[in-house]
């Protein structure tokens, strides 16, 4: 198998691909503290998927009667001030969490990449208008631009992701516009150009995989952000709305019973921070495999 | 030819890069010895003639392995001197020019700033002197208005003008010895020779010794005294430039027979059949560097 | 097969404005092959980037096999005219197969067959079905340029346009190259453009040369009149002297040419 991945000749595409992708693994994997993201986050995947296994109770179930039990083993993180299991909150709150920054990833990453690949490739007129579109939003303090959002369209956990969205694909916009312009000029855009490859042709399949690698590497990082910013929305009640588990939404819950009650607060900002700093490892750790800057 | 008393001695030089497809050799028992003369080091990439040059000046990068029985200049050992005392021999003693002078320039600083700096570091001058002095060194290099470029930044000056630069300011602490690395290679033939008739004259007036590192065959012929021809790591063989054409060595022949040349005819040119039982004693490590 | 007169071409706007190329014109026959020789900022370079229609701002007349070329070109123009640039590392984009790279151009034309296509180029160009799969960097300088040359013949051009295809190559890898083109030349009936800076591969592969400075012609002469020394400009004199190696005393005789 070892063999067949790393053969100086191979014999199709797919090997050939297969070969570069366990290379880059094989670099991935020397970075421990890239490993430990990636299993972090793995493991958030798994208990959103398979939250209605693992949680014991329901997440939205009151019981008056049980409210701010402190941890044991029947609430092993305590109740919060509904009686609420915070444990089970914690659980299907992952999936909010999870459904927040992949729609976002998935609106904001092609949106910013389009842009920038776009207004760096033709230049002139289209890169004038595109990139000062870019910086009017930048312009904005990301949270308050989204609150506005918001505001407007009324709060809720999805206009929360849109507002995100819209708030975060500039900086991507801008990445890509530079290595765009890098490698406009560079022969084997030359080359295709003179094969008669139209400008779509050019930016789909010549220049954007050589934006990728960087904008995977941004957006990975930025994960953490669009999970505070979440949150944030969450906490403000912008997000979404109670009785959702929404992890920012519980800590603006537990804000009012800090000093008695700690763990109404601690568990779901413990949640929050455990994650984010899960993307922000793996991000160093994809940088240092895919970024070519990064040395080779 | 290489004197009395030679200037620079190199025995069983070699230079190992750790990699993890495992540890490259770009230097194998390498040795020469050389006085006030003009040896060239002629090589394909991947020879290591760049990686000889830097190894001399203790300019690898520490990860590199390097181990050599003997490197002697003016009668000090190298070898033994702490990286303190090598900052004292590099600059005064031996200087290094590169292919390209923009890499080489800090660019935010005016030419003659920094050349009168590489003086004053090795010598005990006033402002005044060392201006004077490096007005003197960029006349010598034959740029006509030394006043007006001593202002300029590198981004202001054309390349060959920049390479002058370079060596005016690598020679400026009167160095008995000079690498120069690819000096010319980024110039236009004319210019490069112009340069090169530069560098010739400071050699033979200051009596330096001069280490010239191309991959120009023809050139280094014409401009040295005695080629070294590198090849995998190793010395193929050292000849006498003028003897060069007369050279049995079959990779020495075979660099010259593959160069187009104008009165030569316009059929096939001769390829180069390598043969690895050139690359003698076996090497005691895999695989062949490539330049740095 | 390639008629340029009076090519005019320009960079920058306003005070920066520069004139690259000044009055140009040359005529190449069908299977010929034409040399354009001078030094940096000659614009022999910027000539064929202008034929090739990677420069707008030209004026003047270009034709090739008879078509008058305008500022846009054709998809025919891209079958008939292909290129190969200097730099080996930066001319094969570095995330797609030798395979990826050889297949574009048979898509972007329709040409089906794509397999056995590019299994027959390289062939052609002596690498053979095992570099087929490999990525750029798991090649050498002289193999990548063989690359280069193959993803030129796959559209079955006309003429190749060689923008200094060997100088970034060791001298027994040029050697090799050459000759690939000069056997890929004979076979085909190509008409080569070959831009260099260096007189002894033009005189190698081309049977006429132009020699440019400055963005002028300076002398259009044969490859006998070369070999002679029958040469008429002196900036021409000067490159044929610098070609053959240091000389003291030829150096100081040297001049700068307007």
């Amino acid at each position: 198998m070892r063999e067949w991945l790393l053969a100086d000749t191979p014999e199709s595409s797919f090997q050939a691909w297969a070969g570069r992708a366990y290379l880059g693994l094989g670099a991935f994997m020397k970075n421990r503290l890239a490993v430990l993201g990636l299993l972090i986050i793995v493991a958030l995947i798994v208990i959103a998927v398979f939250a209605p296994v693992i949680a014991p109770y329901d997440p939205v179930e009151t019981r008056i009667g049980n409210r701010l039990a402190p941890l044991s083993s029947t609430h092993y993180l305590g109740t919060d001030e509904m009686g609420r299991d915070i444990f089970s909150r914690i659980v299907w709150g992952s999936r909010l969490t999870l459904y927040v920054i992949g729609l976002v990833a998935i609106i904001a990453a092609p949106v910013g990449l389009l842009v920038g690949t776009v207004a760096g490739y033709f230049g002139g007129i289209v890169d004038m208008v595109l990139m000062r579109i870019t910086d009017i939003i930048l312009a904005f303090p990301k949270l308050i631009l989204a609150l506005a959002f918001v505001s407007a369209l009324g709060p809720g956990i999805e206009n929360a992701i849109i507002a995100i969205a819209i708030t975060s694909w500039p900086p991507y916009a801008r990445i890509s516009r530079a290595e765009t312009l890098t490698i406009r000029h560079s022969d084997f855009i030359k080359a295709v150009r003179l094969q008669g490859a139209g400008g779509l042709r050019i930016i789909t399949g010549h220049i954007m995989p050589l934006c990728l690698s960087s904008l995977i590497v941004r957006v990975t990082l930025d994960m953490a952000g669009i999970i505070l910013t979440s949150a944030g929305l969450g906490f403000l009640g912008l997000g979404a709305q109670p009785p959702c588990p929404e992890w920012g939404a519980m800590t603006a819950g537990g804000r009012a019973y800090i000093i008695d009650y700690w763990w109404l607060i601690t568990m779901p900002g413990t949640a929050i921070f455990i994650v984010s700093l899960a993307f922000n490892l793996l991000g160093d750790g994809l940088r240092e495999v895919l970024d070519p800057r990064g040395g080779n | 030819m290489a004197g009395n008393t030679p200037l620079l001695t190199v025995n069983d030089l070699s230079v190992v890069f750790p990699s993890p497809k495992g540890d490259v050799c770009a230097v194998n028992n390498l040795g020469f010895s050389m006085g006030r003369e003009k040896i060239g080091i002629v090589g394909e990439s991947g020879s290591g003639k760049s990686v000889t040059g830097r190894a001399v000046l203790g300019l690898l990068p520490p990860y590199a392995r390097v181990t050599a029985s003997d490197i002697t200049f003016k009668g000090r050992n190298l070898l033994t001197c702490s990286e303190k005392q090598m900052r004292q021999i590099r600059g005064r003693q031996i200087s290094m020019v590169m292919q390209d002078p923009k890499y080489s320039l800090n660019p935010v600083r005016t030419v003659g700033n920094q050349i009168s700096e590489a003086y004053t570091i090795h010598h005990k001058a006033g402002k005044k002197q060392a201006r004077q002095k490096t007005l003197d060194m960029l006349k010598a290099v034959r740029i006509r208005n030394p006043a007006q470029v001593y202002g300029l930044y590198p981004h202001e000056v054309s390349g060959g003008m920049g390479q002058r630069i370079m060596i005016a300011m690598m020679l400026i602490p009167e160095p008995s010895l000079l690498i120069a690395d690819e000096p010319t290679s980024a110039l236009d033939v004319t210019v490069q020779l112009q340069v090169l008739a530069i560098l010739d004259d400071l050699v033979q007036e200051r009596g330096m010794g001069l280490i010239f590192i191309s991959h120009d065959l023809a050139l280094v012929s014409s401009f040295c005294d005695r080629v070294i021809i590198m090849y995998g790591g190793q010395i193929m063989e050292v000849v006498d430039a003028v003897n060069l054409h007369k050279s049995n060595h079959p990779y020495t022949k075979g660099l010259l027979g593959c160069l187009p040349k104008i009165d030569g005819n316009p059929d096939h040119l001769p390829t180069l059949v390598r043969d690895e039982a050139w690359l003698k004693p076996p090497p005691k490590c895999f695989g062949r560097g490539t330049a740095l | 097969m390639i008629s340029i007169e009076n090519l005019n071409i320009f960079f920058g706007h306003g005070q920066t404005r520069s004139h690259a190329v000044k009055d140009v014109g040359f005529t190449v026959e069908k299977g010929e092959s034409f040399g354009l020789v001078g030094e940096s900022g000659s614009g022999k370079s910027t000539v064929l980037n202008c034929i090739a229609g990677l420069l707008t701002h030209w004026s003047g007349h270009m034709e090739i096999d008879g078509v008058r070329l305008t500022q846009t070109r054709d998809m025919a123009f891209y079958r008939k005219v292909q290129m190969v640039f200097q730099d080996p590392y930066g001319s094969l984009h570095p995330r797609h197969t030798i395979d990826r790279t050889l297949k574009e151009p048979v898509k972007i034309h329709r040409l089906g067959d794509a397999n056995q296509r590019v299994a027959q180029v390289l062939e052609e160009v002596g690498l053979g079905a095992k570099f087929r799969f490999r990525f750029p960097h798991q090649l050498s300088g002289g193999q990548r340029q063989r690359v280069a040359v193959a993803r030129a013949l796959i559209l079955d051009p006309e003429v190749i346009l060689l923008d200094e295809p060997t100088s970034a190559l060791d001298v027994s890898i040029q050697a090799e190259v050459l000759n690939l083109l000069q056997d890929i030349r004979k076979e085909k009936n190509l008409t080569y453009l070959l831009v260099s800076h260096d007189l002894a591969v033009v005189c190698h592969m081309c049977n006429r040369l132009l020699v440019m400075n400055r963005g002028k012609s300076v002398e259009t002469l044969t490859r006998s009149q070369l070999k002679r020394g029958a040469i008429s400009e002196k900036y021409t004199k000067q490159l044929l002297i610098a070609s053959k190696g240091y000389d003291r005393t030829a150096i100081d005789q040297f001049q700068d040419f307007e």
